[in-house]
């Protein structure tokens, strides 16, 4: 043998080709943004062209026509102002922002001290913490939410306890449930659902943020005269606000859309926007009126995506 | 050494253990009078307990056993945030959500000063610091220098009865810290405030302390001033410690009135200052290098001075180290400042030269 390559293995010839220390990096952002390009971008469009046209029976018109030498262009506007018009579109938009932000309201109220008390746990008992609540992701997600109706409905044993608790004669008070012993297909069973449900994605980013937090902070603010509890409210909180900011988005955005909890443990009375568009879809077969309200939908969620991107770009400023 | 009568202690420090249960003492039976107005350096290496102790002073950790008064006030069961002590940090601890004003203004606000004192005062200590354009600013927009200002502002800005300091110059480069070394210990004398300071870098304590402890394993070697504690060590951890040091183990031979003479493998010391000892004795010389004299020539007489052949010469600009190799191998640190320009006679690697010391050189340790 006269001469051995340094390079040796696949993948370091592979990271010594021009090619790939020219384009590698770019390479690997590309592959994702294609990915949603094709994934979401592109039938995006698709359900931007389909609320823009009207149906003939089942056959959705098409909206370029090139018929006898003229091409014509049919645009349909008629479907946003009928969302504009009908008054159901926009109340349950509104519903679908109350209960996402009643949920975000819960789960942070849970959350923030849950993580508080994970991130400050002993560094062996923290993997095992942070194991538990990542443990309910093993299951089906439609699993744990049928069987919420099964402890929840009459006879189910987290029923019988509120009953005996006396409970629902509290959450009849505040209108949450129609009448005494009963919590199925309610605000009460459907605010349940998503806080179990969207609880981890609140901690998990809190706990990011609180376990990064410098200590010292808080011994610095102790020797200058502040009590745990203003230490808490002055430095922790303060310092923790991207992860609550994070979290609250990560909970917030996906409930407003959220169809499979409000389908099976909502009622009558929780109007949520994704059970309206599978209506629209699926009951009505309107599919360009519901490819309107998802536009719409969409657009609506991206208001508060953008001031969350606004804030991180802020944070991570801050940080360097 | 001053002869007037020793102020009485500001800060008491009265057999004070500390034992975090990892089988050795953290603190062991530490007691230490600091006066008012000095800037005391806890000095040693890291793990030997200096900031244990001043953690206790701060209040962040409990003392095993043992006392701490400060003005005569037991700080037993105090909190840190009703202590009248504050704290610089290592690295200063800054709150980075806050600006340098709200940094510096956090304390007042806790101690429900009103907001026109508290502006009045906050300027103040900016003044002090010279960062009075840097108010709006937040910590990370400033250099490490600034930053290590605006906490030393944030720390005087309650007049603590007590200030700590945990390594204040650590996180600054080496030619910073020198400059700033002068400057944190004018700003401390100006204030006046009582000062502890924990330091890992003894020309850190040297430059900026009244006294000095020495400390390592969680007891205390050696207190003095810097010059006492450079000069007249009293053991080899503490001769070793500070600065460089030959050390060279010998029996005390000859003991006259004015004079011992203690045999050494390679050479016979005469120490002529007021030391007494008894023939037989066994002790160790320690000898500063730059208290070492280079020569081409054999010095007279036979006492004080050693041959050897020049293994290495570095030029440090204002000195120069040697390191003479002695017959049999051990090797002895010479450092020569250079007050010529270009000494023509500076024996060069290779050569053999006697290296020379006075009788008033040598420091003699018995432990």
């Amino acid at each position: 043998m006269s001469h051995r390559p340094l390079a040796t293995s696949f993948f370091d010839r592979m990271h010594a080709h021009p090619l790939f220390r020219k384009h590698g990096r770019k390479a690997v952002i590309v592959v994702p943004y294609v990915w949603l390009l094709i994934f979401f971008l592109f039938p995006f469009f698709i359900i931007l062209r389909m609320s823009l046209t009207d149906m003939e029976g089942v056959v959705i018109q098409p909206i370029l026509q090139f018929k006898e030498g003229i091409l014509s262009l049919a645009i349909n506007v008629n479907h946003y102002l009928f969302i504009l018009k009908d008054d159901l579109y926009g109340k349950t938009y509104l519903s679908s922002m109350r209960y996402a932000a009643i949920t975000t309201f819960w789960c942070l109220f849970i959350g923030y001290p849950f993580s508080y008390f994970m991130a400050r746990a002993r560094p062996t008992a923290q993997p095992g913490l942070l194991m538990m609540v990542m443990l309910p992701f093993w299951t089906s997600f439609l699993l744990r939410v049928y069987a919420w109706k099964g402890l929840l409905t009459e006879g189910g044993w987290v029923c019988r306890l509120l009953v005996a608790l006396h409970v629902d004669d509290l959450l009849v008070r505040l209108d949450l449930i129609p009448s005494q012993g009963l919590f199925m297909n309610t605000p009460f069973s459907l605010t349940i659902g998503m806080v179990y449900t969207y609880l981890p994605f609140m901690i998990l980013p809190l706990y990011a943020t609180l376990s990064k937090m410098d200590l010292r902070l808080l011994e610095a603010a102790a020797d200058l005269g502040a009590t745990p509890w203003v230490g808490f409210w002055k430095i922790t909180v303060p310092l923790s606000k991207a992860g609550i900011i994070a979290g609250s988005m990560l909970v917030f955005i996906p409930c407003i859309g959220e169809y499979v909890i409000p389908e099976l443990l909502g009622g009558p009375r929780t109007l949520m926007i994704g059970r309206v568009l599978w209506d629209e879809f699926f009951s009505n077969n309107d599919w360009p009126m519901a490819a309107s309200v998802a536009v719409v939908v969409i657009l609506l969620i991206i208001v508060p995506l953008a001031f969350f991107n606004k804030y991180q770009a802020e944070a991570t400023e801050v940080r360097t | 050494m001053s002869l007037a009568p020793a102020p009485p202690a500001y800060l008491e420090i009265r057999d004070v253990v500390k034992d975090f249960g990892s089988g050795s003492l953290a603190v062991n039976h530490v007691s230490l009078d600091i006066h008012k107005g000095e800037i005391f350096a806890l000095l040693g290496s890291s793990g030997c307990g200096k900031t244990t102790l001043l953690r206790m002073l701060a209040g962040f950790e409990v003392p095993t056993q043992g006392t701490i008064l400060l003005d005569g006030q037991n700080l037993a069961g105090l909190p840190p945030y009703l202590r009248p002590i504050n704290m610089m940090f290592q690295s200063y601890a800054l709150f980075p959500h806050l600006t340098v004003w709200e940094n510096v203004a956090f304390g007042l606000k806790r101690e429900g000063m009103p907001r026109a004192n508290i502006a009045e005062r906050v300027e103040a200590m900016l003044k002090l610091v010279q960062l009075q354009k840097y108010g709006k600013r937040k910590p990370h927009q400033l250099s490490g220098g600034q930053q290590q200002r605006v906490a030393l502002a944030r720390s005087l800005a309650k007049r603590p009865q007590l200030m700590l300091l945990d390594e204040p110059l650590g996180a600054l480069d080496k030619k910073l810290r020198e400059e700033t070394q002068v400057e944190l210990a004018n700003i401390i004398r100006e204030v006046g405030v009582t000062c502890v300071m924990v330091t890992h870098d003894q020309e850190e304590a040297m430059t900026m302390a009244t006294r000095i402890a020495v400390m390592s394993e969680g007891k205390i070697l050696q207190v003095g001033t810097p010059g006492e504690i450079y000069e007249t060590p009293t053991t080899r951890f503490v001769a070793d410690f500070i600065g460089s040091v030959n050390l060279m183990d010998g029996k005390v031979v000859v003991d006259e009135p004015d004079f011992v003479e203690i045999d050494c493998v390679y050479c016979r010391h005469r120490v002529g200052h007021g030391i007494t000892g008894n023939v037989g004795m066994d002790v160790a010389v320690a000898v500063r290098p730059e208290k070492i004299r280079l020569s081409r020539t054999r010095p007279d007489g036979e006492v004080n001075h050693v041959k050897g052949t020049v293994r290495d010469r570095s030029y440090f600009g204002s000195f120069t180290v040697y390191i003479l190799e002695l017959e049999g191998g051990r090797r002895l640190k010479v450092s020569e400042s250079n007050v010529d320009r270009h000494r023509a006679d500076a024996p060069a690697a290779g050569e053999v030269a006697w290296a020379t010391w006075p009788d008033t050189a040598q420091v003699v340790l018995t432990q």
